[in-house]
């Protein structure tokens, strides 16, 4: 079953059994890789205009668990369920950890233990979950300032998460990146972005890559790239031209817009012409899905349809995930504008609490099973702040290393060494 | 020395502490281990200046490479003839040479496939590389330069075309905050090896918004290296440098200059991006400069050498870092500096130059430091207007009149 974004302008994600997954799509002969980087929308009616009616009945549809079930059914007579036992473990341990870690954080501001800007991620577990945990590790994450649970569901240890915003030299990014900026070349994660939108282009370039290296370096690769991001940077011009050229290019990126509603002060509302994002995928010829972004099984059902198609070549996807923080913005913002019946509402709808129940009332783990993980976790996550709070803060030699990756780039001095080769340099007090 | 530096590789490990992926002389490395003919050039050609030991010592070294005659710039003196072309068509060839060597190394810009770059630098090439290698973007250079870093950190070595460099300014964001800054802030982790290439400066009655002179506003971004041509001889030369560099290098070409013809060698070779170029060598006052305003300069030197006078023509080349060995080799030499540039005046490079050779060789100078820039003004339409922005030869024959009283 692939999206169909050929067929009709605006398709909401059809789910129920009508649409079986061996009808062949006119998608997949459009959209096999051709050597025309183009559009290949000649189907692309014109004529077919959006009638404001059509606006009002296309309605958002959110991928909700029943109907999923059902589907389920089909391909999983087993079970009709939409997770295993040891996937539900994975799902929740995850949350938990995002969440325990955050908190933790917060604790750790107020103690002074980091400073600067800080966005903590509590309430948002379930998009970060429901995405990256089925993801491999070539596969990349981009993200913005809201990094750490990204950083974390990606695979990277949590004392180095820590570490890094404690400002150690033991910290993913050597303490030199600090909340913003979280960085794994091992796991894959290319950041950590302060300014919105930035990311974006990055993302479609980590995309572009696995295209060359499948087409033009005949390399086995189907890495797919996904990029996080708010509702905010989906007014922004970087959001539609990189929109532009993954559709054009058919690259394997997943746009993944965390609409938590706020961005700062700025309620979505006031800020966008249109508020309902996914609308902006089919306008670029890529479908556009609405998602429950506080239930981690709905959001990772609509993440494995968008990744498969990434991973298939068939190109980009926009998913729009309605959640929402519990927290303000930063750690430094009094969150003072937002309505308390709007927070408590959301609260309701905690991603950790959904799952959990959804965990025991399908008899899939005990109570006493998910307390050891949330026991398990808090001593993570103590073991981490430890780590940190004992490691070394950086020297002054670790100042101008990592400048340039050719240290050759700070060019030659006076006496006609490369200046690099100054045994000054390492120490920091070299005059440039 | 020359073992020193090649070991230095090992030298270097052990001056710093145990991260070995600190000093990385991978583009060394790889020079060496090449099987082609290929040469290092240094660029006064003297072999025993302190800066020929970077080169390594195994490989023949072509010495006067760089013509020390004021007009013509032939320059190979090896027993192959070379061959003639232009500034853009050598550019091409620099870019050609490191796609076929690399397949990783691809371009990004508008125009730069099917059409064959706005000023045919890469003509020919999508019909060889493919569209994907030569990739025909959307106008959208902040994205598509973002893109190109992306892709310079998950493996790939991108040139991007800004079909002229003022178009950059569009992409300064990412050029600034992720081009210079995610080696650092990634902790070393990623590295960026884009080259961002384009012409730029004032041209023929272009008008104001194609005829900037934006070298000075990427100045202070840390992490990137600034070169500019301005022969055929050293736009390939850098150009192949510039893709071979682990460090994100923007690449400064002038509209004015594409259709210069020169001879260049038939074998390979790589310049050294550090380095400034010697030439003229002369007594007097040192004159230095870059792209375009060199020939002025030159120009401006056949009348003083009918005057008696023997200027030395250094072109900077590296806008980003300075080449002090070279310069202050020359301000020790003649104690005498001139700085004619085609940046603005306010915070251009030649502010920077006067500022660094007033730091480290203030005691060699017999004068102040006369710094020749163009005028703080938006390029005008007019020509004439035109004409009185940038430096003209008369106004450098002048100020060395003067200088040298």
């Amino acid at each position: 079953m692939a999206f169909s974004a050929t067929t009709k302008i605006i398709q909401p994600m059809c789910i129920n059994s009508a649409r079986s997954p061996d009808k062949s799509d006119t998608c997949t002969k459009l959209l096999s890789p051709s050597s025309f980087l183009g559009s290949n929308n000649k189907l692309f009616s014109i004529n077919k205009t959006i009638s404001p009616l059509s606006r009002r009945s296309a309605t958002v549809v959110a991928v909700s668990s029943d109907v999923v079930k059902k589907k389920k059914v089909e391909s999983n007579p087993a079970s009709n369920l939409l997770i295993t036992k040891e996937e539900g473990l994975e799902l929740y341990e995850d949350m938990i950890l995002g969440r325990a870690f955050e908190d933790m954080c917060a604790q750790m501001y107020y103690r002074g233990k980091m400073f600067g800007f800080v966005h903590l991620y509590n309430g948002q577990e379930a998009v970060s979950t429901g995405f990256i945990k089925l993801l491999g590790n070539r596969d990349c994450v981009v993200s913005t300032y809201r990094d750490h649970v990204h950083a974390l569901s990606k695979g990277v240890p949590a004392r180095a998460v820590m570490s890094e915003l404690f400002g150690k030299t033991t910290g993913c990014c050597r303490g030199q990146g600090g909340s913003m900026h979280m960085f794994s070349k091992e796991h894959n994660v290319l950041g950590g972005f302060a300014f919105i939108g930035e990311g974006i282009p990055v993302a479609t370039g980590a995309a572009f890559t696995s295209k060359y290296r499948r087409e033009a370096l005949k390399e086995d690769c189907d890495d797919v790239t996904l990029a996080f991001f708010g509702d905010g940077t989906c007014n922004n011009g970087q959001f539609f031209e990189c929109l532009n050229m993954a559709a054009l290019w058919k690259l394997p990126i997943v746009f993944v817009v965390e609409n938590n509603l706020w961005a700062i002060g700025m309620s979505h509302l006031r800020a966008t012409s249109d508020p309902q994002i996914w609308k902006k995928g089919p306008a670029f010829g890529m479908p556009g899905v609405h998602v429950d972004g506080m239930d981690v099984l709905k959001v990772r059902e609509v993440a494995k349809e968008a990744i498969t198609r990434a991973r298939r070549g068939e190109g980009p996807t926009l998913v729009e995930c309605e959640t929402y923080r519990f927290r303000g913005h930063s750690l430094a913002d009094p969150d003072e504008l937002r309505d308390p019946a709007e927070k408590a509402h959301y609260a309701t709808r905690d991603p950790i609490t959904s799952l959990k129940k959804y965990v025991m009332e399908n008899s899939l783990a005990s109570e006493a099973e998910l307390t050891a993980i949330e026991k398990k976790i808090e001593e993570v996550v103590e073991e981490a702040v430890e780590f940190a709070d004992k490691s070394p803060v950086p020297a002054r030699s670790q100042l101008l290393e990592n400048v340039f990756a050719d240290p050759r780039g700070f060019g030659i001095g006076p006496d006609g060494k490369y200046r690099c080769e100054d045994p000054k340099f390492t120490e920091g007090t070299a005059q440039l | 020395m020359a073992a020193a530096v090649t070991q230095g590789i090992g030298a270097t490990a052990a001056l710093s502490s145990a991260n070995s992926n600190k000093f990385q002389f991978t583009t060394r490395r790889s020079l060496s281990e090449r099987k082609g003919s290929s040469i290092v050039i240094r660029s006064d050609g003297n072999p025993r200046a302190g800066l020929n030991q970077h080169s390594n010592s195994t490989r023949q070294l072509v010495t006067n490479a760089v013509s020390t005659k004021p007009e013509s710039a032939a320059a190979s003196t090896v027993s192959k003839p070379g061959h003639e072309l232009l500034l853009f068509e050598a550019l091409r060839e620099g870019l050609e040479e490191e796609m076929d060597r690399d397949p990783h190394v691809c371009v990004i810009g508008e125009d730069v496939g099917h059409y064959g770059g706005s000023y045919k630098v890469t003509k020919g090439l999508a019909d060889k590389y493919g569209d994907l290698r030569v990739l025909d973007t959307p106008i959208a250079e902040n994205s598509f330069t973002g893109m190109a870093i992306g892709a310079a950190m998950t493996g790939l070595r991108p040139v991007v075309e800004g079909m002229n460099m003022g178009f950059l300014l569009l992409a300064f964001n990412q050029i600034s905050n992720n081009c210079g800054m995610l080696h650092y802030t990634s902790g070393g982790q990623f590295k960026i090896p884009v080259v961002i290439r384009g012409p730029g400066g004032v041209g023929r009655q272009l008008g104001a918004e194609h005829s900037q002179r934006l070298e000075s506003y990427f100045q202070s971004i840390p992490g990137i290296q600034m070169v500019a041509c301005s022969t055929a001889y050293n736009a390939k030369g850098l150009m192949k440098a510039a893709i071979r560099s682990e460090n994100p290098v923007i690449l400064f070409e002038h509209v004015l200059l594409y259709n210069l013809k020169e001879r260049i060698p038939d074998e390979e070779y790589v310049l050294n991006l550090e380095e400034a170029e010697m030439v003229r060598p002369g007594e007097h006052v040192t004159i230095l400069t870059y792209s375009r305003m060199r020939y002025h300069v030159m120009q401006a030197a056949k009348t003083l050498v009918n005057k008696g006078y023997d200027p030395e023509v250094i072109d900077i080349r590296s806008l980003k870092p300075f080449d002090l060995y070279t310069i202050g080799n020359s301000v020790k030499k003649t104690h005498r500096v001139i700085i004619v540039e085609e940046c603005m005046r306010t915070g251009g490079i030649g502010a920077s130059l006067t500022a660094s050779i007033n730091e480290n060789f203030h005691d060699y100078l017999d004068a102040p430091i006369v710094c020749l820039s163009s005028q703080d003004v938006p390029t005008p339409y007019a020509a004439s207007l035109e004409e009185w922005t940038v430096v003209q030869p008369a106004q450098i024959v002048a100020a060395v009149e003067q200088l040298c009283q």
